[in-house]
């Protein structure tokens, strides 16, 4: 029973300047599903389309980004809400916060820097109900950030004055006061000392575990997926490359470029060579035809370069989109 | 003339700040007696690893002459750096140091074309006398990090990715021929899959081109990837220096321990680690105002006297660990343990 | 260049508003130059005639076709209000440039003097220079006068854009290339700060044209040669409301609404499509 599901999504950005248009192929159809009570993480490096896949699911849609294809489709109770086609309105009410929440790389864009911190989870609830009781509701959010470590100083601060790992777990407070069942945090920790990253995905896999809601998790970083998400999705120039549960893409990659992927991390404890993927991910804007890593593929055949790899079922919960697995040659 | 010559020389630098306004500031050790040399004889790549407000940007910042310590010396090939203030010493100074920075998209101006900061180089340092031989110069460094002259030129920033402007960014560095290039974090901005490529860079550099190379970074998979030793940072303190697989593979100071543990590790056998339960606590200017060893607040192995006096620096095996667990007091260790989880600041 | 102007004339209501507007205006300042009739010479044709399609604007009761003098007019307010802002925004690129990079003693000194420019009442300065300079005082000198008193809000502003381009990395990477201070402000931090400049100097020119038709209409000003405040004065001089005339106020006027809207709209506008993510937002979708 899908919580969200996404089907040929094609997002594209038009501009045009100097009377030259353009058109970034940034999503350019994508089909997948959340379910309720995992942790979905989508891995892919910069100007993947990542980024631009979540503006189109959080019902961030502005020009020059249209929606050119394709449906999201968000399952509220017993019926279906058409992502695309929402208003504002109903966007505010009913889903942003109370449905769905978000967590983005610096807080900053979710916390005023110019008010307590406390003022800004007042401002957020009251969007949905009037606050009656003051001290109440201030002993519950007292008692909401203490269950994620904070002390009870930090609601009369103001952003500035809390560290960057402080931020984000404010942040993440905001995410789940009114325990939204779907949390999408962009790069949540990407900026983050490495201990404090640890803390913070431990908060988030423990606030998973105890309500079971869907963590939506966006990040370049694999080895943060390794150790936080249950299946993975890899992105690639605006398409699915691979998606599997996390076990099988660590222990078993079947595609070449998650492959590399994993191959090109360093490790401690590892100094032999290594060598990252020869090129760059491809201009969007002029993508190159049939599978778009046949480029940088030491594998590519002639038909990865005429036609558009399917992506298909290979095993449970296991797609790939590749013509060499589709032979079984892999 | 002494035999071991040295590059850069710190010995017992101290930068202190004062944040705040006009009428309460606090000090903030950033630099707290610091120590370490870098020989001329053998090319290196050394590493200086932390987290942020471990006070590596500081020492950065002594080292290219752009701050001077509070108390102690930086000196580079003898000469103190504070007694620098001539534009034509500078100049020679730059020509045998130079830097790469952390962002790429902000290390040349977007209105400029790149490879106008190469020529700029070659001609201001007197490797070319006119624009063709700035222009052989500029495509032999280009080479050298596997670009070429042709691929970048007229090109504007924005026109190339991040990877690909570090990698011009290092070129222009090796232009004057230096002895040292410092790299600030200079592949935090660049994708986790494309760092291998600039990093495999400074190996080259230090074997080809025999440049010391001084990596300053969070990213412990790469300094133990590339580095030949590694000093390790703590507000201000180092806690542990020494030869990278020793110290990362058998780490002796608790912070670094910590630090190892902590990084997200694809292999399924070190996940078990990571998922050990840490719980967040107070913020990090706390933690610099502490007295004694920074790490007290949430040492698994912490002592009395760990809180009252900074630790001094020991020598053990080949390295210098700032910790009294490798003192005399070290048997006081489990008497006084009072912590049963790790406590991180965040 | 053209595409440019193409993509702005397509998306842009207000740039097409501005271009209709200062074309017009730039067309009146061409015909001042064919004018049939001398602007110096009065009693030329018949007096206090209403706007009619031998005399667009009408005629005055000096006897002067309102239209054609309207032409030198605007030509030498313009003309005023370019020799201000050049001269403006000469002396705000010196001493922005010079406190941002250097600061210092300098910076310090500098705006020293520029905060003291800011908190001068003009207006009293003017009418004070009026009197004591009415010999002399033509519209060249005014422009001087006013480009001398128009540089202090737009070199605080270069100011603040230099100190912060002074902290961006890619100064640094100047510095380790081996350029020197100088070398530097120019070729590195001035071309960030030309785009300012440019939207300033049509924010100066509005400011300096408004001061002279202020100093006109007080009769502070050249009187004898043409210009918008100056109609604006001989017709109040010849009571043209009362009498009537109402065209004689209303012609300069007009002008004066439309230059003035006609350079703010193009101001607006341009400011939009230098900054790229504003432009987009136009454009794009």
């Amino acid at each position: 029973m899908a919580l969200l599901n996404v089907k040929d999504l094609r997002a594209y950005y038009r501009t045009e300047i100097y009377g030259i248009s353009r058109t970034v192929h940034a999503v350019d159809g994508v089909s997948f599903e959340l379910y309720p009570n995992e942790i979905y993480g989508v891995a892919g490096e910069s100007s993947c389309g990542k980024t631009t896949l979540i503006k189109v699911i959080s019902g961030n849609l502005k020009p020059p980004l249209k929606v050119q294809s394709g449906s999201v489709n968000y399952k509220l109770g017993s019926y279906d809400v058409d992502m695309l086609q929402i208003s504002q309105d109903e966007m505010r009410n009913n889903i942003r916060w109370k449905e769905i929440s978000y967590v983005m790389q610096g807080s900053m864009s979710v916390l005023n820097p110019v008010r307590k911190v406390i003022k800004t989870f007042e401002d957020i609830v009251e969007t949905h109900q009037e606050i009656e009781d003051r001290k109440a509701f201030l002993g519950r959010m007292e008692a909401h950030i203490s269950r994620l470590g904070l002390p009870a100083e930090v609601l009369n601060a103001y952003p500035h004055q809390l560290s960057g790992g402080m931020r984000q777990r404010v942040a993440i407070a905001l995410a789940t006061i009114f325990h939204p069942r779907l949390i999408i945090a962009d790069e949540p920790t990407t900026a983050l000392d490495v201990v404090v990253q640890r803390g913070v995905l431990q908060l988030l896999k423990n606030i998973q575990a105890e309500t079971k809601n869907t963590v939506l998790l966006v990040t370049h970083d694999m080895a943060v997926h390794a150790n936080v998400a249950d299946r993975v999705m890899i992105m690639y120039a605006g398409r699915i490359m691979e998606e599997a549960p996390t076990e099988t893409i660590f222990r078993a990659p079947s595609h070449p470029y998650t492959q590399h992927l994993i191959n090109s991390l360093p490790m401690i404890g590892v100094r032999m060579n290594k060598t990252s993927l020869p090129g760059t991910p491809p201009n969007l804007a002029n993508p190159p035809s049939g599978c778009r890593f046949h480029p940088r593929c030491p594998l590519a055949i002639e038909k990865c370069r005429v036609e558009v790899p399917e992506l298909l079922v290979v095993e449970n919960q296991h797609r790939v989109a590749c013509h060499l697995v589709k032979e079984g040659t892999r | 003339m002494s035999a071991d010559r040295k590059l850069f020389d710190l010995q017992h630098a101290v930068v202190v700040f004062h944040i705040g306004g006009m009428l309460e500031s606090t000090r903030l050790i950033a630099v707290n007696d610091v120590s370490f040399s870098l020989s001329s004889e053998k090319p290196e790549i050394f590493t200086l690893a932390g987290e942020s407000g471990s006070g590596k940007t500081t020492v950065s910042r002594l080292l290219l002459g752009d701050l001077a310590p509070t108390s102690g010396k930086v000196y580079f090939e003898g000469r103190d750096l504070v007694e620098m203030h001539k534009p034509a010493e500078f100049k020679a100074f730059m020509k045998k140091v130079q830097p790469v920075f952390q962002n790429p998209f902000e290390t040349f101006s977007p209105l400029r074309r790149v490879e106008s900061y190469l020529f700029d180089t070659a001609l201001n340092f007197g490797m070319a006398r006119n624009r063709l031989e700035a222009a052989e110069v500029a495509d032999s460094a280009l080479q050298m990090v596997g670009l070429s002259l042709a691929e970048v030129s007229k090109r504007y920033p924005h026109e190339l990715s991040g990877g690909q402007i570090q990698r011009v960014s290092v070129a222009r560095a090796l232009i004057p021929q230096p002895e040292v290039i410092l790299a600030d974090e200079p592949v935090s901005m660049v994708d986790a899959s494309l760092r291998m490529e600039i990093v495999n860079l400074f190996r080259k550099l230090r074997d080809e081109q025999k440049v010391t190379v001084i990596y300053i970074t969070h990213d412990l998979a790469t300094a133990y990837y590339i580095s030949d030793r590694i000093a390790i940072m703590l507000r201000g303190f180092i806690v542990e220096s020494g030869p990278v697989e020793d110290v990362l593979d058998r780490p002796f100071h608790p912070y670094t321990k910590l630090l190892k543990e902590s990084v997200p590790e694809p292999a399924p056998k070190e996940r078990e680690s990571w998922a050990k339960h840490i719980s967040l606590g107070t913020t990090e200017v706390k933690e610099y105002g502490r007295v004694g060893c920074k790490f007290a607040g949430r040492c698994p192995q912490v002592m009395d006297i760990c809180r009252q006096v900074d630790p001094p620096d020991v020598q053990v095996e080949q390295r210098i660990v700032k910790c009294y667990l490798y003192t005399e007091h070290a048997g006081q260790a489990s008497k006084e343990n009072k912590h049963d989880s790790h406590q991180i600041s965040a | 260049m053209f595409r440019v102007l193409r993509d702005l004339l397509k998306y842009d209501g207000r740039f097409r508003i501005a271009f209709i507007f200062l074309v017009a205006v730039v067309l009146m300042i061409f015909l001042s130059f064919v004018s049939p009739y001398d602007p110096n010479k009065s009693f030329v044709v018949a007096m206090d005639t209403p706007p009619s399609l031998e005399h667009l604007f009408g005629t005055d009761s000096r006897g002067q076709d309102i239209f054609w003098w309207m032409t030198f007019a605007v030509r030498n307010s313009l003309l005023m209000g370019v020799i201000a802002a050049v001269i403006s925004r000469v002396i705000a690129i010196l001493v922005g440039l010079a406190a941002g990079y250097q600061g210092g003693w300098i910076d310090r000194v500098l705006m020293s003097i520029n905060d003291s420019f800011v908190v001068l009442p003009l207006l009293p300065i003017l009418i004070l220079l009026g009197f004591l300079l009415r010999d002399i005082m033509n519209l060249y000198l005014l422009g001087v006068i006013l480009g001398f008193f128009g540089w202090p809000y737009d070199a605080r502003l270069i100011r603040s854009q230099v100190l912060s381009l002074k902290e961006r990395s890619f100064t640094r990477t100047a510095v380790y290339s081996g350029a020197n201070s100088f070398w530097i402000t120019i070729n590195e931090h001035l071309p960030f700060v030309l785009p300012i400049v440019f939207a300033t100097t049509i924010n100066n020119m509005l400011w300096s044209i408004g001061n002279e038709v202020t100093l006109s209409v007080l009769g502070l000003s050249d009187l004898t040669n043409p210009s918008i405040g100056t109609a604006l004065y001989w017709a109040n001089q010849h009571g043209a409301l009362v009498a009537g005339v109402w065209w004689w106020i209303g012609a300069p006027t007009l002008v004066a609404i439309v230059l003035f809207l006609g350079l703010y709209l193009l101001f607006a506008s341009l400011n939009e499509y230098i900054d790229p993510r504003t432009r987009l937002r136009l454009i794009g979708g």
